[in-house]
């Protein structure tokens, strides 16, 4: 068991902020199927969480009890020190918890620049809304700024590449100001320079937010992620730094199907 | 940036067509047919909101346009008894006294913005109810329907209080004039004319306004929306209520111009045909459903008295044609064009031009070659 020294940053800070999420025994049942059994995960305040596993681990299931889509069977979810269980979507994101999707949605018929200001003006209530947008406000800008969408400000969103629009909903996501960011597999059907600026633009949010990363794609993973959580058949494998789930006998059977061969780069 | 200039330029144009030429060259009984298909205009627009913008199809928009329509009614009927007096229909249905419906209808003012706010109150309740739930799509327009069909139901069945199904008619004095003169049908075209031009703009800015932005965000994901922290049942009843308000002030200068409403005008068939207009004008532009509301109408009257049973084959003809080739309507058609057109003129041959370019569009005119 010779694990590489892990990169040093982000994990020893992170281990004594305050708990921002916290699941205890959760549970979700999908007919007869359980798709989580008794998942238990803390994420601290600014950290930077990749959440891996083989297909049908139950990744895209937590992220979707937290965000008030699927309602499960037991168990807890507490944001912040308030639950989150029984609150509809866009109340649990008034709460601060922002989300993207795997296959990514945005308004096509809205510019770029609309769907980011659409995201950053939730707070506001409805009659402020009647007003017309003027110029570009600073949330906006910055969200533009940090995706490198810029330049498509005023397209119609339709027209954006795969990839573009994934960042488009990163963007949104930065410009919802949430405290908490779940990104459901945000590098998946890029090409590697896109995988690349993705990762990039992820460390820079990271910087100043907590994120759960939803991610399959083992590269991205050991370029990025410090904290790393394995789920398998609906529950918590292991946790740990990336060397330490790498190097884990049981992560490589259940995820790789078979003994690591490979060198890490 | 002409394109900024061609949407006044033509507003403008439009305008003065509506409202200088129309007066000067049709006779009285022709501009009271336009002031007629402009109500009509008053209630697709309504549609284009809630249906084109929202995604809302609304197969009930009758029962708005009937609630605006009996405001008016209501009150034009108690003003010709004369205070203390019972309306002619009441009589001749043995009412004794006055229903306490219609007792706050005495009041011109109570009833002309009952006509705004009931229809639109209705349709914030219903909204509420449904929209909540995320009852959305064809569920919500079959329900929609079945509360034109209700609502027709209802008020033929309550002869004493609604007049049945001859519904209210025969008004001697509205505002002052005796509605059947030249002049006042030329006032009540000029203020159909007036109305339908403010409700549009009003209608516009709301489209641009971030809560329009908002509107169009519901109808392409409204689960998407819901992850931006908006609630899409708020966005929509708000929608839907300004699209009932629009059907409800339709209904209230219905009255005056043409001098009746009654179950026939507001129940299913007419409710669907409003929807028809609205799509064969162009469902997805404000304009586009304001012009089919007046050119159906128009086509209606024509065609009708020519081949008085051909009509419905026709505009189902029309419909089917829409649906298949051109999803957009008139509207997309002629924008669609537009835009051809721009490309012959600024580059030859489509392949050449680049994204925005073309500074040289016609100002308004689409059919110049």
């Amino acid at each position: 068991m010779t694990s590489p020294s892990p990169p040093a940053s982000a994990a020893a800070p992170a281990s004594e902020a305050p708990a921002l999420l916290e699941i205890r025994g959760l549970e979700v049942v999908f007919g007869g199927f359980r798709a989580l059994t008794g998942v238990d995960l803390t994420v601290r305040q600014g950290e930077l969480r990749f959440l891996i596993g083989p297909n049908g681990a139950g990744k895209t299931t937590l992220i979707d009890v937290i965000t008030g889509l699927t309602r499960p069977a037991s168990g807890s979810v507490g944001f912040a020190g308030t639950s989150l269980l029984g609150r509809r979507e866009h109340r649990i994101v008034r709460l601060g918890i922002g989300r993207t999707f795997q296959t990514s949605v945005v308004f096509e018929e809205l510019t770029v620049a609309e769907n980011i200001d659409l995201a950053a003006c939730f707070r506001r209530p409805l009659p402020a809304l009647l007003r017309q947008r003027r110029g570009t406000s600073e949330a906006v800008a910055t969200a533009l700024e940090r995706t490198g969408l810029a330049g498509f400000a005023d397209r119609p969103a339709g027209v954006l590449s795969h990839g573009q629009r994934q960042w488009l909903e990163i963007g949104m996501l930065i410009a919802q100001r949430p405290r908490l960011l779940l990104l459901d597999e945000p590098v998946a059907g890029m090409s590697r320079t896109e995988r690349d600026r993705t990762g990039e633009l992820l460390v820079e949010i990271a910087k100043d937010h907590t994120v759960i990363v939803v991610e399959h794609d083992m590269e991205f993973l050991r370029r990025y992620a410090s904290q790393v959580t394995v789920l398998h058949e609906g529950s918590v494998l292991m946790e740990g730094d990336v060397a330490a789930v790498q190097a884990d006998a049981r992560v490589q059977e259940v995820y790789l199907g078979r003994p690591r061969e490979e060198k890490t780069p | 940036m002409t394109a900024r200039m061609r949407g006044p330029a033509l507003f403008t144009a439009v305008a003065l067509l509506v409202l200088v030429v129309a007066p000067a060259v049709l006779d009285p009984f022709r501009l009271g047919l336009l002031a007629k298909y402009l109500c009509f205009a008053i209630a697709a627009l309504g549609i284009g909101l809630a249906w084109g913008q929202g995604g809302m199809l609304t197969l009930g928009q009758g029962v708005f346009f009937g609630l605006g329509g009996y405001s008016m009614a209501m009150y034009l009927k108690l003003h010709d008894a004369g205070p203390g007096n019972l309306p002619d229909f009441m009589v001749w249905s043995g009412v004794e006294r006055l229903p306490l419906l219609w007792k706050p209808f005495t009041s011109p003012v109570f009833a002309i913005a009952a006509a705004v706010v009931v229809p639109a109150a209705a349709a914030a309740l219903l909204g509420l109810l449904v929209f909540r739930q995320r009852v959305r799509g064809a569920y919500f327009a079959i329900l929609s329907q079945a509360l034109a069909a209700a609502f027709t139901i209802w008020l033929v069945g309550q002869q004493g209080l609604t007049g049945g199904t001859n519904g209210l008619t025969h008004f001697y004095d509205v505002f002052g004039r005796d509605p059947e003169t030249d002049g006042a049908k030329r006032i009540f075209y000029f203020v159909v004319a007036v109305v339908l031009g403010a409700l549009y703009l009003l209608a516009r800015q709301l489209m641009k306004s971030r809560f329009g932005r908002l509107l169009v965000a519901v109808r392409d994901g409204e689960d998407r929306v819901r992850f931006l922290g908006y609630n899409p049942a708020t966005v929509k009843t708000v929608a839907f209520a300004v699209s009932a308000a629009m059907a409800g002030i339709a209904g209230a200068l219905y009255v005056p111009v043409v001098g009746i409403i009654s179950p026939s005008l507001l129940g299913v068939v007419p409710s669907i045909e409003l929807v028809v207009a609205v799509a064969i004008g162009g469902r997805f532009s404000l304009a586009g459903a304001a012009l089919g509301g007046v050119l159906l109408n128009w086509a209606h009257t024509t065609f009708s008295e020519q081949y008085p049973s051909g009509w419905v084959y026709l505009q189902g003809l029309m419909f089917i044609l829409v649906i298949m080739v051109a999803p957009g309507g008139v509207a997309g058609a002629a924008r669609w064009a537009a835009e051809a057109i721009g490309r012959r003129r600024t580059g030859r041959g489509p392949s050449s031009v680049p994204e925005p370019a073309g500074p040289t569009h016609g100002q308004k005119e689409v059919a110049a070659p």
